[in-house]
C-alpha cells in the first residue's frame, strides 16, 4: 500500500496554515522585520507581540534556570506587552500580510476592560488583514495590576464578558489565550467558550521566581536590586502544559480548537501536543534560545515521523492519545509489573539499590554473594562494612592476581537483585538507572482480567478507602 | 613561632624548572570541572572510594563541586586524606579510583577524579583558608614521629585532631619525604608539596629538621613520649656491585630526582642510561630527557611484562622518547675520568625458568651518566637490636611488621607505616598507613591512659 506523502498543511479554526508551527506572542514576534525573517526560516504563523497602549519595560527582564550544564531549562520574564505605538504595529502587520499572504498572522490584543475600547482595537486589528485575533488573558505581571492580562483570565465572568464584546465586532476567528495561574484551567476555558471564542491557546506563563542571588540576596531578574514574580516557560513547563491541554480537550464544556503552548522546542514536543488534541503549536523559548532556524528540524522531523507512522495529515493523529488519559479510578488494578536488572548491562553503580531503599519500597538487595539472602541489610550497613576494607595500590610484580585491574564485567556483589515478590513495580529503579535498557519493567500479572477501583468499589468487593498493606522488609 | 617562614617560602622557584616540568595533567577550569563533576553517577558505596587506600568519599566530594560547595568538597577530601592535594597529583589513579570507576563497564571515559580532587583542594589553597580542622582539646599525651614523609604527616594530623601532641623528626631540611624530594616535578611540584604540609604546621604539628634518629636518639624519644611512630621509609638505592660503579657520572634515581627538584641539578649530559624499570626509573629517565639528555635508555634484565612500572608510566616514557632495552644485565661501567659507557650482556630464559647469560653477547652502551634505580635497601635494620624480648620490634625481610589496621608493631609502644612497612608503594598507601596508625595510637593511648 503506497502512502501519500505527509503534509503539514492544516486548518485551524478556519484559518489555513502552511504548517502548525507558530511563533507565540513574545519578543520573537515584536516587529514586522522579525516575523518576515521567521517566515523565511519556515514558520507557518506568528502571533504578534501583544498590542495595546504602549508600556515601559524594565531591565533586566529575563532570568533562567540551568540544569547540569544545560542552559535555560526554565525561562522567566517580567516583560510586558509591546512597547511600540499601536499604529506602528498595525502598519507592520498589514505590510507582512501583503508580502506573505499565505502565512498566518494573528494579532494578540490586550486593552483596558471597556467594551468600546475592545471594539475599537478589534476593528483596527482586523483592518490590517490579520488572519485572527488572540486575546491575551494570561500575562501574569504588570498588566494584571492594571486590570488586564491574567486579571481577566483568572475571573471567568470577565473572561466570558470580554470574549463576548470581541465577538460582537470580530469577523476573523477569536482565540482566547488561557492563564495557568488558576486552580482549574477548565473554568476560564468554559467561560471563553460561553463567550463565543472560536479557539483557545494554552498555556501562558506560570507565576515564578527563578532564583535568589546568594551573595546579594536579590532575586532574578534583578531590577535595581528588586524583582517581581515573572512568567515561567521553557522545557521545564511542558509537563504542566500537556496536563492542562488534556484537561481542556477532555472537557466537552471547554473543548475548542486549541493552539498548544508550553515548552515546545522540537517536533517531538509538537507531536505530543497534537496527540492530545492541539491543532497548532506555538513556540517561544526555544526560538529565543536558538533562533528561528529550529523550525527546520521541527518540520522535517514531524514529517519523517508521520511518514513512518503512516499519517498523511495532522488530523490523522490529532487527539489520538486523549482516550489514554483517564481518571485514576479507571486504571487497571490487576496490571502488575516488576523490575528486572539485566546483569550483562549492569555497571554496578547501585543507584537503583539506594534509591529503592531510601526513596521507594526496599525491594532491591545486595546479597548475591551471601549464602542465605539477607534482605535486612540497609544501605548504611553495606557502606559501613565496605569502609572497613583496606586497599593498597596494586603493583604488578608484588600483587598476585589482577588487583585493581578493571574489565567490562561487573563483579557479582555489585549487581543488585530485585526481590520480585515484594517489588511494587513503582519504576523508580529504572528511572535512576544510567544505563539504557539495563532495568526493564516486566509484566507478571498472570492474565487477571481488567479491574479498576471504580469497578471494585461498585461491586462492593472492598470497602472504599481500604487497601492491602504488605510489609516488604521481613 | 610567629615569625617562622612557611615551608614553601623557604625555597626559590626556578622558572626554567617550571617550564621544563610543566603539569602532566593540567588543572581544570571551573566550567570544565562542573561539567565533569556532573558526569559522575554518584554511585552508592562507590568502587572508587573502595579502591582509594585512604577511602576518600569520592562521589560526595564530586557532588559538592557540582553545587559550588568547594570548601565542603575539600573538607571531604582532606578528612579522609590530609595530603589530598598531593595525592591528586601523584596518585597512579589509573590503577586506583579512576581504574575502579564504573564508567569503564559502560565503555565510557572514567570520571577524572584526580583532576577534580586537585580542583577542590587547590580552590581551598587559593581561598587562603586554613585547614578545615581544629586540633583536639589537649590530652597531655605526646607522640614522636620519626621521618616527616607522608605516613608520619598523616599520622600526625590524626593525632593533632585528637588532642595529642605530634613531634616530627627528619634528617632533611624540609618536610614531606618522597612527596617533596622524590615525586617527579611534572606530577607534584615541590612547592605544592610544601604548601600542603604548611597547613599541618597550622594544626600544631611540631617539626624538627636535620635530626638523625639513631639508636640512642630513639631511646630518648621512647623515654620522652607516650608512643613512637616510625615513618622512616626505605634506605639507599641498591648497588650493582660491578666494576666502575665508583666513577663520577654514576648516580641513583632518587638522588637525581631530589637534586633537580631542589634546584641543585639543572642539566644532564647527552647520553643517560637508567638501570631498572620501576616507576622511579621511569621518573628518572623522563627527568633526564627534560633536563637536556638526547639519548636516554632504560635497561632491564627482564622483559616488558615483568617490569614493575605501571603500563601508563611506560607509555608516558616512550612518548617522551625514552628507549627500552629488555633482557640485558649490566656487567661493568666503563670509563677513565668518568662514565663512558655501560657494558651489558644479554639474558635468556633457560629451560628451568631461570635467567642465564647468553654467551658472547656482551656489548657496550655509550653513556655519560648512569642512573641506578634497582630498588631500595631497608633502613630499619638498626631496629632489630632495639628493645628486648616482648618490646623488640620485629622485622621481616627488612620491613617492620605491623598490624595492618592499627599500625602497631610487635613492640606495643611503637607504631609504623609507609614504605618501611610495605617495602615501597605509593604516597597514598603511606598516607593510609599513617592515618590508620594515628587512629590506632590514639585508641591505644586512650585505652592505657584512662
Amino acid at each position: 500500500m503506497s502512502r501519500p506523502n505527509p503534509t503539514l498543511e492544516t486548518t485551524f479554526c478556519g484559518i489555513r496554515c502552511l504548517n502548525p508551527f507558530w511563533l507565540a506572542s513574545a519578543p520573537p514576534t515584536n516587529c514586522g522585520e522579525q516575523i518576515m525573517r521567521a517566515f523565511d526560516a519556515g514558520w507557518g504563523g506568528a502571533v504578534w507581540k501583544t498590542i495595546g497602549e504602549p508600556i515601559t519595560n524594565v531591565s533586566s527582564r529575563y532570568s533562567s534556570i540551568d540544569w547540569e550544564g544545560r542552559r535555560m531549562m526554565g525561562f522567566n520574564n517580567i516583560e510586558l506587552i509591546s512597547d511600540r505605538p499601536i499604529e506602528v504595529n498595525l502598519q507592520e502587520i498589514a505590510e507582512v500580510k501583503r508580502r506573505y499572504p499565505k502565512h498566518v498572522v494573528i494579532a494578540s490584543l490586550m486593552v483596558e476592560s471597556k467594551r468600546e475600547t475592545w471594539h475599537d482595537i478589534v476593528q483596527r486589528a482586523e483592518d490590517t488583514g490579520a488572519d485572527g485575533l488572540e486575546l491575551n488573558f494570561g500575562c501574569p505581571h504588570g498588566m494584571s495590576e492594571r486590570g488586564m492580562g491574567s486579571a481577566v483570565g483568572q475571573v471567568p465572568e470577565y473572561c466570558e464578558q470580554i470574549t463576548g464584546w470581541v465577538k460582537e465586532k470580530a469577523r476573523t476567528p477569536v482565540i482566547v489565550k488561557l492563564t495557568p495561574n488558576i486552580s482549574d484551567i477548565r473554568i476560564p476555558a468554559r467561560a471563553a467558550k460561553r463567550g463565543g471564542a472560536d479557539a483557545l491557546s494554552a498555556i501562558n506563563t506560570i507565576n515564578s521566581i527563578t532564583g535568589i542571588d546568594l551573595d546579594t540576596f536579590q532575586p532574578s531578574p534583578n531590577v535595581d536590586g528588586k524583582s517581581s514574580h515573572g512568567g515561567y516557560c521553557g522545557p521545564a513547563v511542558k509537563p504542566i502544559a500537556l496536563n492542562m491541554v488534556q484537561q481542556v480537550q477532555s472537557d466537552p464544556a471547554s473543548a475548542l480548537p486549541l493552539s498548544g503552548i508550553g515548552g515546545i522546542g522540537s517536533w517531538r514536543d509538537a507531536a505530543e501536543f497534537i496527540l492530545l488534541g492541539c491543532g497548532t503549536v506555538q513556540v517561544c523559548t526555544a526560538a529565543m534560545h536558538y533562533g528561528y532556524r529550529i523550525v527546520e528540524d521541527m518540520q522535517d522531523g514531524l514529517l519523517g515521523w508521520m511518514a513512518e507512522k503512516g499519517f498523511s495529515t495532522l488530523d490523522d493523529f490529532r487527539g489520538l492519545s486523549l482516550p489514554n488519559v483517564v481518571e485514576w479510578k479507571q486504571l487497571n488494578l490487576n496490571y502488575q509489573i516488576v523490575a528486572r536488572i539485566h546483569e550483562d548491562l549492569c555497571i554496578g553503580c547501585q543507584l537503583c539499590y539506594t534509591a529503592c531503599w531510601d526513596g521507594a519500597h526496599q525491594c532491591i538487595h545486595l546479597d548475591r554473594n551471601l549464602p542465605v539472602p539477607d534482605t535486612t541489610r540497609t544501605p548504611s550497613m553495606v557502606e559501613a562494612n565496605s569502609a572497613r576494607h583496606i586497599s593498597t595500590t596494586p603493583i604488578p610484580k608484588l600483587d598476585a592476581g589482577d588487583l585493581g585491574r578493571t574489565n567490562a564485567v561487573t563483579p557479582l556483589e555489585r549487581i543488585p537483585r530485585v526481590d520480585e515478590h515484594h517489588c511494587v513495580g513503582c519504576n523508580l529503579c529504572s528511572l535512576v538507572c544510567p544505563v539504557e535498557n539495563c532495568i526493564s519493567m516486566e509484566r507478571i500479572d498472570k492474565d487477571l482480567p481488567f479491574e479498576s477501583w471504580e469497578e471494585r468499589t461498585a461491586k462492593g468487593v472492598i470497602p472504599p478507602g481500604a487497601r492491602e498493606v504488605m510489609s516488604t522488609n521481613t | 613561632m610567629s615569625e617562622r617562614v612557611s615551608f614553601h617560602q623557604q625555597i626559590a622557584i626556578d622558572s626554567e624548572l617550571a617550564n621544563r616540568f610543566g603539569d602532566l595533567h593540567p588543572p581544570f577550569d571551573k566550567q570544565a570541572a562542573v561539567t565533569e563533576a556532573n558526569r559522575c553517577l554518584y554511585c552508592f558505596d562507590a568502587p572508587c572510594t573502595v579502591a582509594c587506600p585512604t577511602h576518600i568519599d569520592v562521589p560526595s566530594f564530586i557532588k559538592k563541586i557540582t553545587t559550588g560547595n568547594l570548601a565542603g568538597s575539600a573538607r571531604t577530601i582532606l578528612d579522609a586524606n590530609i595530603l589530598g592535594g598531593s595525592c591528586a597529583r601523584a596518585c597512579p589513579v589509573d590503577v586506583l579510583c579512576e581504574g575502579a570507576c564504573v564508567m569503564h563497564r559502560y565503555n565510557k571515559q572514567p570520571i577524572e577524579i584526580a583532576r577534580l580532587q586537585r580542583f577542590a583542594v587547590d580552590a581551598l589553597h587559593e581561598s587562603g583558608a586554613s585547614l578545615p580542622f581544629e586540633p583536639g582539646a589537649d590530652t597531655g599525651l605526646s607522640v614522636a614521629l620519626v621521618g616527616a614523609g607522608p605516613a608520619s604527616l598523616a599520622c600526625a594530623a590524626e593525632l593533632r585532631r585528637r588532642g595529642i601532641r605530634a613531634t616530627l623528626y627528619d634528617a632533611r631540611p624540609l618536610p614531606g619525604g618522597l612527596n617533596t624530594y622524590g615525586v617527579a616535578e611534572y606530577k607534584l611540584p615541590l612547592v605544592e608539596s610544601l604548601r600542603e604540609i604548611e597547613m599541618l604546621a597550622q594544626l600544631g604539628v611540631d617539626f624538627n629538621f636535620e635530626t638523625i634518629v639513631d639508636f640512642l636518639k630513639l631511646a630518648e624519644l621512647e623515654h620522652n613520649h607516650d608512643a613512637i611512630f616510625l615513618g622512616i621509609g626505605l634506605g639507599a638505592i641498591h648497588q650493582l656491585g660491578i666494576a666502575g660503579e665508583q666513577l663520577p657520572g654514576v648516580t641513583n634515581a632518587l638522588d637525581l630526582i631530589a637534586a633537580y627538584k631542589s634546584g641543585s641539578l639543572t642539566t644532564v649530559p647527552a647520553r643517560v642510561v637508567v638501570v631498572g624499570a620501576g616507576n622511579t626509573a621511569i621518573d628518572a629517565a623522563i627527568a633526564a630527557v627534560r633536563l637536556g639528555a638526547t639519548d636516554v635508555h632504560i635497561v632491564y634484565r627482564r622483559g616488558q611484562e615483568q617490569m614493575s612500572a605501571f603500563t601508563f608510566e611506560y607509555e608516558h616514557a616512550k612518548s617522551e622518547g625514552v628507549k627500552f632495552l629488555w633482557h640485558v644485565q649490566p656487567t661493568a661501567i666503563r670509563g677513565v675520568q668518568g662514565v663512558e659507557g655501560l657494558e651489558l650482556i644479554r639474558l635468556v630464559s633457560s629451560e628451568d625458568g631461570s635467567i642465564v647469560e647468553e654467551s658472547s653477547s656482551k656489548f657496550l652502551l655509550a653513556a655519560d651518566l648512569v642512573v641506578l634505580s634497582i630498588g631500595q635497601a631497608a633502613h630499619a635494620s638498626f631496629l632489630t637490636e632495639y628493645g628486648e624480648g616482648l618490646s623488640k620490634i620485629q622485622l621481616e625481610r627488612g620491613r617492620i611488621l605491623i598490624d595492618r589496621t592499627t599500625g602497631q608493631t610487635s613492640s606495643p609502644k611503637f607504631f609504623a607505616g609507609g614504605d618501611c612497612t610495605n617495602g615501597g608503594r605509593e604516597v597514598v598507601d603511606a598516607v593510609a598507613d599513617g592515618k590508620r596508625a594515628g587512629i590506632g595510637i590514639a585508641a591505644w593511648l586512650e585505652a592505657r591512659h584512662v
